[in-house]
């Protein structure tokens, strides 16, 4: 009896002992950078060593509230985040409509076709898109030629170094990117809406919109409300890639989100102990506003959604 | 519009196809837009890249490729440093993948033993490295110290346990019937003959779908070239390509220049402009991604699906 306890629990550790080598590679590439932290407090400016560098509490912090200069370009910087990912929440409903439409649609060699073509533009990367943006917005691209060919302008319009509409146009080539992949999540959802459902509605002479609206969506509202609690939590995470490649000088000023605003510091403004500030601050709120939708969810739905 | 309605009351059934049908014709119409707008971009880089070069250069060519000829494709690769990040990409890409695909199978596998001492702490250390990021400058820092900066490795470390894949493997293990390690534990199979020899082949489908999203991950990665990475030696396709879009001006010169030596007149459609080394480059790199797009396209929609079911 006690043996096969024994042997029981060796089986258990060596298990454990199997994945030990991938839980080392994680602490190191995820949890060790966190010690980094610890030059928020620090008036770090390499190549001077951290043992070197100076204490300075939170200087840094109160240099956030208390420079002028600093809090107008951090305001900014929020207002950009907020107004980029304000925009991409304000229409999240899009691609839920986007797939039930698809849904209404008879013909299944176009819907597929559709779909696989929609998806596409989610594989390529944001350098790439940058490029196909380049290659149609340019004062020589696509759009400049087709306008001077209808005789429409006679000098080059400036699309990408425009510094209006910032917001709009990156929304715009998210949403290019990804509502077709995001889509398929409500594909998925659809299929599994019962089918009596909808012919009970069609018995009860229900028109298409009739049913679009009280059969459809209510059934995938559930997973839009994951989605959107999700979204919401990573508000202040919009990445840095599209805005890092899509930036210019007569751009700058709106298309600096947080993500590429502490990229710029650590690289550009060689600040680098605010740049760790706001990463900091910016995981802490981050995991803050998950705790919060996740209590949202929980509160209204009766389960977590992490 | 009410009024009109209940004027046509008698008729309601063919109100209702009618609206019915104009709906059908406007939704075929917007999706046919979307998809073209979602092609277009593509169609247009790729032809051209095959245009003369001289009409090219200007954005007349909008349709129809005009005056076909392949001479950019063999002229680009004469730039110095692209076979070199060609063979990077390739290189991480493959590696990366094989070793994401078998750390994931592993650890979704590994992570549906509930004998496991602290299995479900571990699931949840795992898990939550999704929602937090201390930063670039730390993360630089920490890639320093590992002597991982203008290193190789940098591309594949990181990225073997990748929280994501590891759910979507679990749960596709979990779907799978538990009697199946019973009766293999039975006949003497230990843990790890088990993965390999049963469990693997049954979770394919969800492998291929993981494999996917890696690879194209791998590809597509361009943040951590710029990031850590100085040595030229080490740059991949996307970093080449982003920096070839802000200087094709000076590359196009030099293929000119070297090409004047071998043959004596260029003609004016086959010179290389900003544009046709911008654009060629483009379709070298978004290639392999429109290749094994039409592919691998049905895994992944079935991939996505399963991880949909968990939510």
């Amino acid at each position: 009896m006690q043996g096969s306890e024994n042997s029981k629990r060796r089986a258990s550790i060596r298990k454990f002992l199997y994945i030990l080598p991938f839980m080392v590679l994680l602490a190191v590439f995820a949890y060790y950078p966190l010690y980094g932290w610890i030059y928020a407090f620090f008036d770090y400016n390499p190549p001077i060593p951290l043992s070197k560098s100076p204490f300075v509490g939170f200087m840094w912090f109160r240099s956030l509230v208390e420079n002028r200069v600093k809090v107008n370009q951090l305001l900014q910087v929020v207002m950009n985040t907020f107004g980029i990912s304000g925009l991409n929440i304000l229409f999240s409903w899009l691609p839920m409509m986007f797939a039930v439409f698809l849904n209404e649609i008879r013909s299944i060699r176009f819907r597929k076709m559709v779909q696989t073509v929609t998806t596409l533009p989610n594989f390529i990367s944001w350098v790439l898109t940058y490029s196909l943006a380049f290659s149609l917005f340019s004062s020589e691209g696509m759009a400049n030629g087709l306008l001077k060919q209808l005789g429409m302008i006679s000098s080059p319009i400036l699309f990408l170094q425009s510094s209006e509409h910032v917001w709009f146009t990156m929304w715009m080539w998210n949403t290019w990117k990804a509502m077709g992949w995001a889509a398929i999540m409500y594909i998925a959802a659809l299929s599994g809406i019962d089918e009596s459902l909808y012919e009970a509605a069609r018995v009860d002479g229900a028109t298409r919109m009739q049913v679009i609206r009280h059969i459809t969506i209510p059934s995938l509202l559930p997973t839009y409300f994951v989605l959107l609690m999700l979204q919401i939590a990573s508000f202040l995470n919009n990445g840095m890639e599209q805005f890092y490649v899509f930036q210019n000088a007569f751009n700058k000023e709106t298309i600096q989100v947080l993500d590429l605003y502490v990229f710029n510091l650590a690289t550009l403004g060689g600040s680098y102990s605010v740049s760790v500030v706001i990463s900091m601050l910016k995981s802490l709120i981050s995991v803050v506003l998950l705790f919060a939708v996740n209590g949202l969810s929980k509160l209204f739905r009766g389960e977590s959604i992490v | 519009m009410s009024r009109k309605m209940a004027g046509l009351n008698r008729h309601s059934k063919v109100q209702y196809s009618v609206s019915d049908k104009m709906i059908s014709t406007l939704t075929y119409i917007i999706y046919s837009l979307f998809a073209f707008v979602c092609v277009y971009p593509f169609y247009y880089i790729i032809i051209n890249t095959i245009s003369a070069n001289d009409i090219s250069t200007k954005g007349d060519i909008i349709f129809l490729p005009q005056q076909i000829h392949f001479h950019n494709y063999t002229d680009v690769f004469k730039i110095p440093g692209l076979l070199d990040a060609t063979t990077i990409s390739v290189g991480r890409t493959v590696i990366g993948t094989i070793l994401t695909v078998g750390a994931s199978a592993f650890l979704g596998f590994m992570f549906s033993q509930e004998d496991m001492w602290g299995r479900k702490f571990w699931y949840r250390f795992t898990l939550i490295t999704m929602y937090f990021n201390a930063g670039i400058i730390p993360w630089y820092l920490t890639m320093q110290s590992l002597h991982l900066t203008n290193n190789f490795l940098a591309y594949i470390l990181p990225m073997i346990v990748a929280p994501f894949f590891i759910i979507l493997v679990k749960t596709f293990v979990e779907s799978t019937p538990k009697e199946l390690q019973q009766a293999a534990e039975i006949d003497g199979a230990g843990t790890m003959v088990f993965f390999i020899r049963i469990m693997v082949p049954i979770i394919q489908p969800i492998l291929a779908t993981v494999a996917i999203f890696a690879a194209v991950g791998q590809w597509n990665a361009f943040q951590d070239t710029l990031l850590l990475v100085t040595d030229n030696k080490l740059y991949s396709l996307q970093f080449i390509l982003y920096q070839y879009i802000n200087q094709a001006s000076s590359l196009s010169k030099m293929l000119n220049l070297q090409n004047t030596g071998s043959m004596a007149m260029q003609s004016l459609a086959k010179q290389q402009t900003t544009t046709s080394v911008r654009m060629t480059v483009t379709v070298i790199v978004v290639a392999p991604i429109l290749l094994i797009y039409p592919i691998f396209q049905r895994f992944f929609v079935k991939g996505i699906m399963i991880g949909a079911v968990k939510g």
